[in-house]
């Protein structure tokens, strides 16, 4: 259904990610997912919004090959087939770092596990912790760093691996407005910098709307997707977009798509 | 003990919270000379006999004039109480790593750990008399009290990695020996570390409490063989000066742990780390 939707240019290309009749079903015999098409295409910025418990962090989960899904299919496009996911990065809602690392040692973790040594990846990691802006912390441990500043080191380990899709789930849902909206910024001009296909989890319609190039807003029990929203503002979008009419339009539009999707009892 | 200087300057509250500091030290130990100085009253102005209560310069004077048989002892105490603590701290982690590889191997075995945590070493000791060597009768009672707190704590430990961390290692395809290495390993620190302040102190009471049930039998050398041997000779103030020596090991052993466990979680774990006020 979403399908018809999009816009001929991006239905032209080759997905990345795509989900086919896609279901999940857990052990508890809550149904998390229904008959889920998506397909996510290169280079775009696809926000999944919608209230809790519609599955969205499920279908990023599946993306990400945790987890398998009930039914339907998740097919991933790699250049290496030997290697699915390792073109993949991940951020969680919480930073997940490991408090016993430094911050350059969370950020090696990934290569690490791929079996490169410290002295090879340094580059890379000074690299990455400077894309974020946080060079100058590599030593840090992470019980040192504010809420915002571990998000960003937990942003660098997944660009550690130069993942052509970076999926995200929710990752500025538990920081302040302030630290949000500076993230938001950093996130596009990473995206930019890095040219990755972003695939981000969140509950916000007006961060949904700011950071995404497509929104797909979807509905629960079960989860599903019930609308698509084209955000036709061009890159590069600064903080003077959350005042353009446009921008309020957008939100207008999404809030309501995330409305007709909610249940009386529903929580965002 | 300063929370009650919030509202005074930065500078007199720094003094004061070295004041505070000393205080901390000093007072105890204070009170400690006031307690043996008070015992010593007590001994001399009552004329109480040695054999009934020794007072604490007597007992001073025993440990310096017995200090070859005394500091053997102790040192057999020591050997056991640190060989046993070894055996359960490499059984007690390996049991914990094999029971993290499944949960089947967990429930199979955990019980045999439970029975032998709960029955008193007391109970065990003379069966063990009979089957075995008493000094290694001694050292298998030891290894039993101690290896429980290291195997369950380093167990639940293993089990309490970041859940999204594993999710982490899975989604970068890491092995289960990556993942025991670099996760589940650095995860059960902290609880390991616990187990082991827990198992060092149970493994001298355990050595203590053996060698008191082999008795006589024991024919052993250590610390509390001297407190049965004395004990029969009525040489009160010996038994006194093992106890002591008994006391600052278990103290001195804590300590060690404790050290130990600074060192290794300063960093990084909240346990390590002094709160602001």
């Amino acid at each position: 259904m979403t399908l018809a939707s999009l816009s001929p240019t991006l239905a032209d290309r080759e997905p990345v990610v795509s989900l086919r009749g896609v279901g999940k079903t857990f052990s508890n015999g809550t149904v998390a997912l229904e008959n889920l098409d998506l397909d996510v295409f290169p280079g775009e910025f696809l926000s999944l919004l919608g209230p809790s418990g519609c599955g969205k962090s499920t279908a990023l989960r599946l993306m990400a090959g945790l987890g398998r899904p009930s039914r339907g299919r998740v097919s991933i496009a790699s250049h290496d087939p030997g290697e699915r996911r390792g073109n993949i990065g991940f951020v969680f809602q919480e930073p997940t770092l490991m408090p016993w690392a430094t911050v350059a040692d969370n950020v090696w973790l990934p290569l690490r596990l791929k079996g490169v040594s410290r002295a090879k990846a340094d580059a890379t990691i000074r690299d990455s912790l400077a894309l974020v802006g946080l060079a100058a912390f590599a030593d840090a441990y992470p019980r040192e760093l504010s809420g915002g500043m571990k998000m960003r080191v937990s942003i660098a380990r997944a660009l550690a691996t130069k993942p052509a899709i970076l999926l995200m789930d929710e990752p500025f849902a538990a920081l302040d407005e302030i630290t949000r909206f500076k993230l938001n910024d950093d996130l596009l001009r990473l995206k930019a910098e890095l040219g990755c296909t972003v695939v981000f989890v969140t509950h916000s319609v007006y961060e949904s709307v700011y950071l995404s190039s497509r929104i797909v807003v979807m509905a629960a029990r079960p989860g599903r997707v019930i609308s698509t929203i084209d955000v036709d503002v061009p890159m590069p979008r600064s903080d003077s977009f959350r005042s353009t009419p446009r921008y309020a339009e957008l939100c207008r539009e999404a809030s309501a798509a995330l409305h007709g999707a909610m249940a009386p009892d529903d929580h965002l | 003990m300063s929370a009650s200087t919030d509202d005074t300057p930065p500078a007199s509250g720094a003094a004061r919270f070295d004041a505070a500091r000393l205080a901390s030290v000093l007072l105890p130990v204070a009170i400690l000379v006031l307690a043996l100085a008070g015992w010593e009253a007590v001994v001399q102005i009552n004329e109480i006999p040695p054999y009934i209560l020794p007072a604490p310069s007597q007992i001073a004077a025993t440990l310096v004039k017995d200090w070859p048989v005394l500091f053997g002892s102790l040192l057999v105490t020591l050997r056991i109480t640190f060989l046993a603590l070894f055996a359960a701290v490499v059984g007690g982690v390996l049991l914990a790593i094999l029971f993290a590889q499944s949960r089947w191997i967990e429930l199979s075995f955990f019980p045999f750990a439970v029975i032998l945590q709960v029955t008193p070493i007391v109970a065990i000791a003379p069966l063990l008399l009979i089957y075995l060597e008493p000094g290694t009768a001694v050292l298998v009672c030891a290894f039993l009290v101690a290896f429980f707190p290291i195997l369950s704590n380093t167990a639940l430990g293993l089990a309490s990695a970041d859940h999204n961390l594993r999710d982490l290692f899975d989604l970068y395809g890491a092995s289960r020996f990556k993942q025991l290495v670099y996760l589940r390993l650095p995860a059960a620190l902290p609880y390991f570390l616990g187990g082991l302040r827990i198992g060092g102190g149970l493994a001298l009471i355990g050595a203590i409490v053996a060698e008191i049930a082999a008795g006589t039998a024991g024919q052993g050398s250590g610390l509390a063989f001297r407190i049965i041997e004395s004990g029969y000779r009525l040489n009160v103030p010996r038994m006194f000066a093992a106890l002591f020596l008994i006391s600052v090991a278990g103290i001195l052993i804590f300590l060690i742990f404790t050290a130990l466990s600074h060192l290794l979680l300063h960093r990084w774990h909240e346990s390590a780390r002094r709160r602001e006020a």
